[in-house]
């Protein structure tokens, strides 16, 4: 059954019937969908979700699709655990990390976004899915198609990591490596999306796309015990997640799952690639496009489509936003690694060491409940490591050569 | 010899389903103005009331974001590729 009534502007307020449609055709804002929250709330309730698989499908009713789900059926619901040596370093009492660095099957949240796209794709009769990304989205596009059994075209900046690059290969889509920046690819795929009958999961139907990101902060905040956290420290690249974390908290509490809440949001970006940053600090909503310049690639876009919105959804929570280097992003990774056994990507750095920063301003206080999102996978990024992390003691297979080399370590 | 001005989806119907048109301009300015000449309303879905591109257009001259040169005061001449593509995408 659907609990969609149709699409929605977010600027003009003009509907649309539930078809292929990313902008308003009349002043090309913003498309949401709209629910039947009535019909939803009949049936969702905190016992029938606890119920279910434990997958992003579990929220299926506050998910933009008709029929069943067919594509990511073992997605999501990712570990969200109480991080104590994490906080102790930090010096924040309760602290808790959510871990799509494991997300099944892609290690990336991107798994959820595109398990949403996807069976919404094969509903509106697509057989071909294809993606502008930096990396991620096009491993999970390339996945999730490849178990759908769709066509798969995946465009990406030509400068992206190798572990990037290669965990989209093995699925054999056809990759498409642009000589330019992710806005470049960006650009290309909205020109190419109105030529091709291709469903562009973040370009024609990212209306639908985009839901699927909710799923974290449901996810959040059902495995904080059905509450949203206080704080909520989350990576901007487009500024999509923020803005449907923020989503996600509103349905929950106007569903009656969660208390009110008061959530402050927080957006985490590399000081190569800041707009939206530097939009939130200056309090403004134009947000001043940037040529990236950043190892946090998954996080380089120079012209984000939902700055305007992530500002908006961050100021109107109270929050705040930081902007850390290259090598500040290096020791979040391995703060992250060294206390919490988690291995992130540069952007779970960027996430790490934004909220030391945050934290070390008093802008966080040290006692509410803070998340941190943690959305990708060390192992994709292993370049900027090289040699940031130190080096294995090597020796020969004796005794001798071990306790030479390490003995002084051993008491 | 002119300028070609590619027209994103939602407009086409504006442009007699035409994808790309032949306009005349030395600015970005001009060329929206020459382009409402051709095909009078289109310029009203572009700009806003002020005449300000609206927040949600990119315009690009020959591939590159016009905020990256001067804006609407962007020069153009004959043989430049103008592409008007809906901001929100990608991500």
């Amino acid at each position: 059954m659907s609990y969609i009534l149709g699409l929605k502007c977010r600027e003009c307020g003009r509907l649309y019937p539930k078809g292929v449609i990313n902008a308003c055709e009349y002043c090309f804002g913003s498309i949401e969908v709209e629910y039947d929250y009535e019909a939803i709330r009949r049936t969702l309730t905190r016992e029938a979700v606890a119920a279910r698989p434990r997958s992003l499908w579990r929220y299926r009713e506050l998910l933009p699709i008709d029929g069943e789900p067919t594509v990511g059926l073992h997605s999501g619901f990712t570990p969200l655990f109480r991080a104590e040596r994490l906080g102790a370093a930090l010096g924040v009492r309760e602290l808790y990390v959510k871990d799509d660095s494991v997300s099944y099957p892609t290690l990336s949240f991107k798994d959820r976004v595109v398990s949403v796209a996807l069976t919404r794709a094969k509903e509106l009769g697509f057989d071909t899915v294809a993606c502008a990304s930096t990396g991620n989205l096009a491993n999970a596009v390339s996945a999730h198609a490849a178990k759908a059994g769709l066509k798969r075209l995946v465009f990406i900046p030509a400068d992206l990591e190798i572990g990037k690059v290669m965990a989209s290969l093995v699925y054999r889509p056809t990759v498409v490596a642009i000589e330019g920046n992710y806005d470049d690819v960006n650009r290309l795929c909205a020109e190419l999306s109105a030529k091709y009958p291709w469903a562009f999961v973040n370009v024609n139907i990212r209306p639908y796309y985009a839901e699927g990101s909710k799923t974290y902060g449901f996810e959040v905040a059902e495995q904080l015990g059905w509450k949203a956290p206080d704080h909520i420290v989350i990576p901007a690249a487009s500024g999509s997640l923020i803005t449907k974390i923020a989503k996600a908290f509103k349905e929950f509490e106007l569903l009656g799952l969660i208390p009110k809440a008061r959530t402050k949001l927080y957006a985490a970006q590399a000081e190569g690639c800041a707009p939206i940053t530097t939009a939130i600090q200056a309090k403004t909503d134009i947000i001043k496009p940037v040529k990236p310049k950043t190892i946090a690639k998954s996080l380089a876009i120079g012209n984000p489509a939902d700055g305007y919105y992530a500002t908006k959804a961050v100021l109107e929570s109270g929050g705040a936003a930081e902007a850390v280097s290259d090598d500040e992003i290096i020791e979040g990774i391995r703060l992250l690694g060294e206390t919490e056994g988690v291995f992130t990507e540069t952007a779970g750095g960027v996430t790490v060491a934004v909220a030391k920063k945050l934290i070390e301003q008093g802008t966080i206080p040290r006692d509410g409940a803070t998340v941190l999102c943690i959305t990708g996978n060390g192992l994709k990024t292993l370049e900027p490591l090289m040699g940031r992390l130190g080096e294995p003691v090597r020796i020969k297979p004796t005794l001798k050569s071990f306790e030479e080399r390490l003995g002084d370590q051993l008491n | 010899m002119a300028v070609t001005v590619r027209i994103p989806t939602p407009l086409q119907r504006l442009t007699n389903g035409q994808g790309e048109v032949q306009c005349e301009g030395k600015t970005v300015t001009e060329l929206l103005a020459d382009l409402e000449q051709r095909y009078p309303g289109i310029k009203e879905r572009i700009c806003d009331t002020d005449g300000k591109l609206r927040r949600f257009v990119n315009v690009f001259v020959n591939e590159e974001d016009i905020r990256f040169l001067q804006g609407d005061q962007t020069a153009v001449k004959d043989g430049d590729d103008v592409s008007i593509i809906p901001a929100i995408a990608g991500g």
